[in-house]
C-alpha cells in the first residue's frame, strides 16, 4: 500500500519537474536579486525588509499558483488522457492514486520552496552582509507557508475530484482568497444574531484559516514567534488537509467513470 | 542556408526592430503628453481598504509604498515643488498596512515637518504621523527623539518638545542624549547647543548616506550662524565705543582682540560690508545658513531645513 503511494507520488512529482514548473525558480531568483540591488537605490532604510517581505511572498504566492494550477488538474488531466484507467486497472486502489497525487504535489512545492529558501538566504546575505539569530525567524515563517500548501493542495485536490480544471481553479482562489479574510469572517459572526450568527461561525470553522500563517511582517521586524503558534499551526494544517483530502476520497471512491 | 533558418533569422530581426519602433513611438507619445505619466495619483486612499486587499501580504505592501513615499518626495523636490498633497495619505498607508515599518516615521516626519520647497510644511501631520508610530512601537526611543525634534525645529514649541525627551528618555535602552535635551528644552537655553546636539545625534543616529550628509551640512551651516552672531555683535560693541563703523574686517580683530580673520568651515575669511554687515564670501556653500548671507539671496533646497 506504501509503495504504491509513494510510486503515485514520485510520478506526479516528475510530471511536475517534465512540465518545467521548477522554471518558476528562474523568475523567483530573477525578482529576488533585482529588488535587492534596486531597493538601495529607489527607498531608504528597508533593504533587509523588502527582501524578506518580497522574498517569502513571492515564495507563498508563487507556490499558491503552482498548488492550484496542478492541484486542479490531477485528476481531471488523468481521466482525460485515460491514463486513470489504465492505473486503476492495477492493484491501485482509489483513495491510494488521491493520497499519492496529494503528497507528489507537495513534494514539489516543498522541494520548489526549499531552493526558494536558498535564495531568500542568499539575498539577504547580499544586503545584510552577515546573518543574525532573528534570520532563523524566516524559516519559521517557511514552514508556515508549506502548511499552507498543503492546505491549499488539499483543497484543489477536493475540487479537482468532481470538477472541471476551471471551475476547480476559481473554487480554490476563492476559497484562498476567503480564508485570508477569515478573521474578518470571525469578526461578522461576533456581530451578528439567531441563526445568522450560527451559520457564519459554521462557515467560519468550515472554511480554511490562513490568517495565522501569515507571519512573514513580524518576522521582518525579527518578533519572536510563540512555540505554541508553531504546534497549533502544524495540527491545524495537518487537520483541515486530511479533512479536505478525506472528502476527495469520498467523492472520487464513489465518482462513476465510464 | 536553409528556409527555417531565414524565418528564425527575419523573425528574430523584425521581433527586435518591432520592440525598438514600439518603444520610440511611446517615447514620442509620452512627449505629447507628459501629463499623463507625470501626474500622481492615489487610486486606493484608504489605509483598511488596502489592508484587506493585500491578502495578507501586507508587509510587502508596506514597503511597496514607503517606496512610493520616498520617490514621491524626491520627484517633487527635485522639481521645487510647493505642495506635497499625496505624502501624507502615502505615509498613512504605509504605516497602517505595517505599524512597525519605523523609517516610514522617521524619514516620513523630516520630509513632512519642513517649510517648502525642503519639505512639506505639514509639522501638524508630522507630529500625528510621530504619535501613530510612538503607539504602535513605544519602546523605540527614536521615535520621541524625532517627535522632539519636530517640536522644537519646526513648531519652536519648547515645552512639548521638553515633554518628547522626556518621555524618550524613561525609554528602556535610551540614547542618554535624550535626558539632556529634555533639559536644555525646559530652560529654552543655548540655542545654537541644542540645535547642534540634534544634529549631532542625526547624524550619529542614521545609516543613510544622505541623511549624514544632511546634518554635516547643517553642522556647518550652524557654526555660521554662530560666528556671524558673535562677530555682529562685535560689529555693534565696536559702534557703541567709537561712533562708526570698523572699517574692515582687520580694525574690528583688532580692536576686539580677536585671533587672526575669522573663517568659515570651508576656511574662506567673513567679508565685513561697509554698512557694517558681516557676510559669507561663498552664500552657495551653505545652503542651509540663516545668517551672513547678501540681502535677497536665496539658498538652494536641501534634504532637511533648519529653522534656526
Amino acid at each position: 500500500m506504501r509503495a504504491r503511494v509513494v510510486h503515485i507520488a514520485s510520478n506526479t512529482f516528475r510530471e511536475a519537474v517534465r512540465d518545467r514548473v521548477l522554471y518558476n525558480l528562474i523568475a523567483f531568483a530573477l525578482l529576488l536579486s533585482g529588488a535587492a540591488i534596486l531597493v538601495g537605490q529607489i527607498s531608504i532604510d528597508i533593504e533587509k525588509l523588502v527582501v524578506i517581505n518580497l522574498g517569502l511572498t513571492a515564495v507563498s504566492l508563487f507556490g499558491v499558483v503552482i498548488a492550484i494550477f496542478i492541484g486542479i488538474g490531477l485528476v481531471s488531466k488523468e481521466i482525460e488522457k485515460r491514463t486513470l484507467y489504465t492505473v486503476l486497472s492495477r492493484p491501485v486502489r482509489r483513495w491510494e492514486f488521491i493520497v499519492g497525487k496529494f503528497f507528489g504535489l507537495a513534494g514539489t512545492l516543498v522541494v520548489n520552496t526549499f531552493f526558494m529558501a536558498i535564495g531568500v538566504f542568499a539575498a539577504l546575505f547580499y544586503v545584510s552582509h552577515k546573518f543574525v539569530r532573528a534570520d532563523a525567524l524566516i524559516l519559521v515563517a517557511l514552514y508556515f507557508i508549506v502548511l499552507e500548501f498543503l492546505i491549499i493542495c488539499s483543497v484543489a485536490l477536493l475540487f479537482s475530484s468532481f470538477s472541471s480544471p476551471l471551475l476547480s481553479a476559481v473554487f480554490t482562489f476563492s476559497l484562498f482568497v476567503i480564508g485570508s479574510f477569515a478573521e474578518d469572517l470571525r469578526g461578522f459572526a461576533g456581530m451578528a444574531h439567531g441563526f445568522t450568527r450560527w451559520l457564519v461561525t459554521g462557515a467560519a470553522y468550515l472554511l480554511p484559516n490562513f490568517s495565522a500563517f501569515n507571519i512573514v511582517s513580524s518576522i521582518a521586524h525579527e518578533q519572536p514567534v510563540a512555540a505554541q503558534l508553531i504546534w497549533q499551526n502544524t495540527l491545524y494544517a495537518i487537520f483541515y488537509a486530511t479533512m479536505a483530502l478525506s472528502g476527495a476520497v469520498l467523492i472520487f471512491e464513489h465518482r462513476n467513470l465510464k | 542556408m536553409n528556409q527555417r533558418r531565414k524565418i528564425s533569422i527575419v523573425a528574430g530581426a523584425c521581433v527586435v526592430l518591432s520592440l525598438a519602433a514600439s518603444a520610440l513611438i511611446l517615447r514620442r507619445t509620452d512627449q505629447l503628453r507628459p501629463q499623463a505619466t507625470a501626474e500622481d495619483v492615489l487610486f486606493l486612499s484608504s489605509p483598511k481598504v488596502l489592508k484587506r486587499a493585500s491578502l495578507g501580504y501586507d508587509g510587502l505592501l508596506a514597503d511597496i509604498y514607503w517606496t512610493r513615499a520616498v520617490q514621491y518626495f524626491g520627484g517633487r523636490h527635485h522639481n521645487n515643488a510647493q505642495s506635497y498633497d499625496l505624502l501624507f495619505p502615502l505615509l498613512e498607508i504605509t504605516t497602517h498596512l505595517d505599524p512597525q515599518l519605523v523609517p516610514a516615521y522617521q524619514f516620513g516626519a523630516s520630509f513632512l515637518a519642513p517649510p517648502p520647497p525642503n519639505g512639506a510644511g505639514q509639522p501638524d501631520r508630522a507630529i500625528q504621523l510621530m504619535e501613530y508610530g510612538i503607539q504602535n512601537n513605544p519602546d523605540d526611543w527614536k521615535l520621541y527623539y524625532d517627535l522632539g525634534f519636530v517640536y522644537y525645529m519646526n513648531l519652536k514649541d519648547y515645552q512639548k518638545a521638553a515633554e518628547a525627551f522626556a518621555q524618550g528618555s524613561k525609554v528602556p535602552d535610551a540614547h542618554p542624549f535624550m535626558g539632556v535635551l529634555a533639559a536644555q528644552m525646559a530652560q529654552h537655553a543655548g540655542e545654537f547647543d541644542t540645535a547642534r546636539m540634534l544634529w549631532s545625534a542625526s547624524y550619529e543616529n542614521s545609516q543613510d548616506k544622505q541623511i549624514r550628509a544632511n546634518a554635516i551640512e547643517h553642522l556647518r551651516a550652524l557654526r555660521v550662524d554662530e560666528d556671524v552672531t558673535h562677530l555682529q555683535q562685535a560689529v555693534t560693541r565696536f559702534g557703541e565705543r567709537t561712533g562708526r563703523l570698523p572699517v574692515s574686517m582687520s580694525e574690528l580683530v583688532t580692536a576686539e582682540g580677536l585671533q587672526g580673520i575669522p573663517v568659515d568651515p570651508d576656511g574662506h575669511p567673513y567679508k565685513l560690508t561697509p554698512e557694517g554687515r558681516v557676510e559669507l564670501r561663498v552664500p552657495d556653500d551653505f545652503p542651509f545658513a540663516t545668517k551672513g548671507l547678501p540681502p535677497g539671496f536665496k539658498p538652494q533646497p536641501k534634504f532637511r531645513s533648519q529653522d534656526q
